[in-house]
């Protein structure tokens, strides 16, 4: 047993140098970008230069009479983000609904596992439409209908995180709430639930971005013009004559979920509170 | 004689294992007193853990009986008899110090002013008032188990199972933890169940050591330790105390 207490708090700067591996992957892929185009000679049709993809934020839209396409962005990444943040709770709660089902009971577990991963085998650009279509025909509103498709990709990684967690507390801690003479409620409460938020913290961090995508896939089938879905469809129509366009839209959408990833490590930190792997 | 408080009659425990039945515990005979400071020593597989166990209601025997007071080991447990720390101190890392002192607490129902008062009084009897809201992982493994010691005493249960509490530990620590633990002993009525494979630990600490040996596990000796009490550095210097680890020692390789 070592005998060491707390680490001391990072300083300000090492935290900056955590960054600096990022930092310096992301310039080592922007000057394999650069080089390539020059070395093999690739034109701008077929692989922009990177500012001309960032330039492209500052255009303005409708022929140039409209807003600036970054103001446009903003907008449409703001309807994703709710989109996909609907989508991870409503797949959360019912990964998370699954999990305390199946820790209780063995035999549905055995029994509906198959059917909870053979829901992500299934190609999600057949049943996006078939699933958002048919609920908004059903009567739901809008939001709902496209949301179903991050709640369809998020409750996956919840079930599985949330499940392995429910069962992995230790036997010794079980016998101890034994002594206790804890009730099976007591022990889910107290034991069970706490042991698996790392688990579940896990899983919400992989739901995280997954919702997004399933946000942008459920945006495409519901005829909606606003969110990044729309706008991808749009740019990848001009993509050999403007493919800078398509980019930029794959840059928001990496940052979308990005932003929503940081989020999620956010809400760990204040709920989990134990040391953490670094 | 007064009335024994653990009377253990003809126990046996068969496991099933891959390879057949395995015999952890054949006939064992043992009656405990009120308030006995009891270890159990013996090499690895000798069922010194299993028998702790097997008194705490953690395991069931295959044949043969234990009577806590009169009563099963479960109703035992129900009426909260058990305290108990194991190896690992296993604390529940997402809360404080304090509140996993309190958790037993929780579970019974004591009301929470209650149940701090009586966390703090623990806490402080394992000397640890200073850190009440830390959190495990920020002590270090010897306050980790204090921490483990007091949560088994705070609801006063009035027996203390402890299944190599200090086997984790550096030899240092190790010693200081078992003079801790013989003053926090004195100050309750607590029957002590404690397994160990430390010769000068059983000597140390024990009214009486129970010498087992395996396959099939059982009872070869009890050793009385007739040390005056309270036992401090000066009694492991004592001749007294090199001839009954000897004979624990003797009885060992029998």
């Amino acid at each position: 047993m070592n005998d060491d207490l707390a680490l001391p708090p990072k300083t300000f700067v090492a935290r900056g140098l955590n960054w600096l591996p990022s930092l310096a992957i992301i310039a080592t892929l922007a000057a394999i970008w650069e080089i390539a185009k020059i070395v093999f000679a690739i034109p701008d049709t077929k692989l922009p230069h990177l500012f001309s993809i960032f330039t492209e934020f500052g255009e303005r839209t409708q022929g140039g009479n409209g807003p600036l396409w970054i103001e446009l962005m903003i907008k449409n990444a703001g309807a994703t983000f709710g989109v996909a943040i609907m989508g991870f709770v409503i797949g959360g709660l019912l990964g998370c609904l699954l999990a305390v089902v199946f820790a209780g009971s063995e035999l549905l577990a055995r029994g509906c596992l198959p059917y909870v991963v053979g829901s992500q085998l299934v190609p999600l650009l057949a049943i996006a439409p078939m699933i958002v279509i048919g609920i908004g025909r059903a009567g739901a509103p809008d939001w709902l209908a496209k949301s179903l498709i991050a709640a369809y990709l998020t409750f996956f990684p919840v079930t599985v995180g949330m499940l392995r967690g429910l069962r992995s507390v230790p036997a010794d801690a079980l016998a101890l709430m034994r002594s206790y003479a804890a009730t099976p409620w007591q022990i889910f409460w107290k034991l069970r639930l706490p042991s698996a938020m790392p688990f579940l913290f896990t899983a919400l961090k992989i739901a995280s971005t997954a919702s997004v995508i399933g946000a942008i896939v459920g945006e495409l089938p519901s005829g909606s013009p606003i969110g990044i879905g729309p706008v991808i469809v749009n740019a990848a129509q001009y993509y050999s004559s403007r493919p800078q366009n398509l980019w930029a839209a794959v840059f928001v959408s990496c940052l979308v979920g990005l932003f929503f990833y940081a989020l999620v490590s956010l809400a760990e930190r204040l709920v989990v509170h134990r040391r953490i792997a670094a | 004689m007064t009335e024994p408080l653990i009377a253990i009659e003809g126990l046996n425990k068969i496991y099933q294992s891959a390879a057949g039945p395995v015999t952890a515990l054949a006939n064992v005979n043992l009656t405990i007193q009120p308030g006995e400071f009891i270890s159990l020593i013996g090499p690895s597989g000798c069922g010194k853990s299993t028998l702790m166990r097997l008194i705490g209601d953690l395991t069931q025997p295959s044949s043969g009986a234990i009577r806590i007071k009169g009563k099963t080991p479960e109703q035992a447990r129900r009426d909260r008899d058990y305290g108990i720390v194991f190896q690992a101190p296993v604390l529940y890392d997402w809360r404080t110090v304090e509140r996993n002192v309190e958790l037993p607490l929780e579970v019974m129902g004591v009301a929470r002013a209650e149940r701090t008062s009586r966390a703090s009084e623990m806490l402080g009897m394992v000397g640890l008032n200073d850190f009440v809201k830390a959190y495990p992982w920020q002590l270090s493994g010897g306050m980790q188990q204090r921490v483990s010691i007091a949560r088994a005493l705070v609801f006063s249960p009035s027996i203390l199972l402890m299944d190599e509490p200090f086997g984790a530990l550096d030899e240092i620590t190790r010693e200081r933890m078992q003079q801790e633990l013989l003053t926090i002993w004195a100050r309750t009525n607590a029957t002590v169940i404690f397994v160990t494979h430390s010769i000068p630990e059983a000597v140390f600490l024990s009214d009486r050591v129970v010498v087992m040996s395996p396959r099939p596990g059982r009872i070869d000796a009890v050793i009385s330790i007739d040390l005056p009490r309270p036992r401090d550095i000066t009694t492991r210097e004592m001749p007294r105390f090199f001839e009954l680890a000897t004979e624990v020692r003797e009885q060992l390789r029998h």
